[in-house]
């Protein structure tokens, strides 16, 4: 399937008497995202191709491309990606970085794929140490095939499959992947992070930048989590998410280092 | 205070609001049009921006280029 790109971006490069202080990464393709309105995802895909850009690392990042929403990431993504099958992504990445141990891999996976049919790769790529970078995307739903209940979402919650909200006699406690993952000795750091304001978006670039650095010296599995929202799947506008998300979803899942290196900030 | 300026590509914008509630200045709104895909755009309505870029962080399309006044510049100026 060939895409085509416009560049239907009239980005204008100068303002009178005024210096650029922000502007799309280059290493961001010009196709318009087709994500839903408000969705985090092309917030992270952004927030992930700054990183690269200031590391000056385009040309040796290889990414491995999710089954979801986020699936087309390689055609946002102007770095070398790869398709993984539903849920094996952290595996393909261990296999990308084991050939080639000098490029910078990281795997970018939401809760449907890494928490649910995935859980098995993920924990076991964790505790293997592999010097890979892993973002999960925790939006509590699985948001492409329609809003089903995953294994992240909420007690109570509303999904198409739990119409009257998750019971825990039903379906279990929701599953806190990131806090599972500080237990492992493989896992260097482990954070997570949101990104529903601008405070939350600088934090997460500085935890995406450090996972990087630490792939760089080979120090071991950097676990990024980043609480996001679903406006189609919570049947809700991006703004509610928000709220939402400050409401329900960090009492469950706090957010800041859960495990971060010795002597580090 | 320091003046700055937002250029927002109204072809691509989605108008999911999130620039609106984290903009301190309130000086950002819906525009009274639809673009191409069917969407109210998001448009500087007041002059008051600072280039806080705080917008531009938190938009999910990466629509936003935000322009700011050099500011050593001009308060070296201003004590001469």
């Amino acid at each position: 399937m060939s895409i085509e790109r416009p560049s239907n971006h009239d980005f204008p490069s100068e303002a009178e008497g005024m210096d650029l202080v922000y502007c799309r990464p280059e290493t961001l393709t010009d196709l318009p995202f087709h994500y839903c309105p408000g969705c985090s995802h092309s917030v992270v895909h952004r927030v992930l191709m700054e990183v690269v850009d200031e590391l000056n690392i385009q040309d040796k990042t290889i990414g491995v491309a999710p089954v979801g929403c986020s699936v087309f990431a390689y055609h946002y993504m102007n770095v070398d990606m790869q398709e993984a099958a539903h849920g094996r992504a952290t595996a393909v990445a261990t296999g990308i970085k084991r050939v080639l141990p000098d490029r910078f891999v990281f795997s970018y996976q939401g809760d449907g794929d890494l928490a649910a049919i995935g859980t098995a790769e993920t924990i076991h790529t964790v505790n293997r140490g592999e010097n890979i970078l892993m973002v999960f995307i925790n939006n509590g739903i699985y948001g492409m095939t329609g809003g089903q209940m995953a294994p992240t979402t909420l007690v109570g919650q509303v999904t198409t499959t739990s119409p009257y909200g998750r019971q825990v006699e039903f379906a279990g406690h929701p599953i806190k992947i990131a806090d599972m993952l500080t237990q492992l000795p493989g896992a260097y750091y482990v954070t997570r992070q949101a990104v529903h304001n601008p405070n939350g978006v600088r934090k997460l670039k500085k935890a995406l930048t450090k996972s990087f650095q630490y792939q760089k010296e080979g120090k071991g599995t950097c676990f990024v989590e980043v609480v996001s929202n679903c406006p189609s799947g919570w049947k809700m506008t991006p703004v509610e998410t928000v709220k939402y998300l400050e409401e329900q979803m960090f009492p469950l899942y706090p957010l800041g280092d859960l495990k971060k290196p010795d002597g580090a900030k | 205070m320091i003046k700055g300026t937002v250029k927002i590509d109204a072809k691509i914008c989605k108008g999911c609001e999130l620039c609106i509630i984290s903009c301190p200045q309130d000086g950002l709104g819906l525009a009274a049009q639809f673009n191409d895909k069917g969407y109210r755009y998001v448009e500087l309505i007041e002059d008051n921006c600072t280039g806080c870029v705080n917008c531009a962080l938190v938009c999910p399309e990466a629509a936003i280029t935000v322009f700011r006044q050099p500011k050593p510049a001009k308060k070296s100026v201003e004590k001469k």
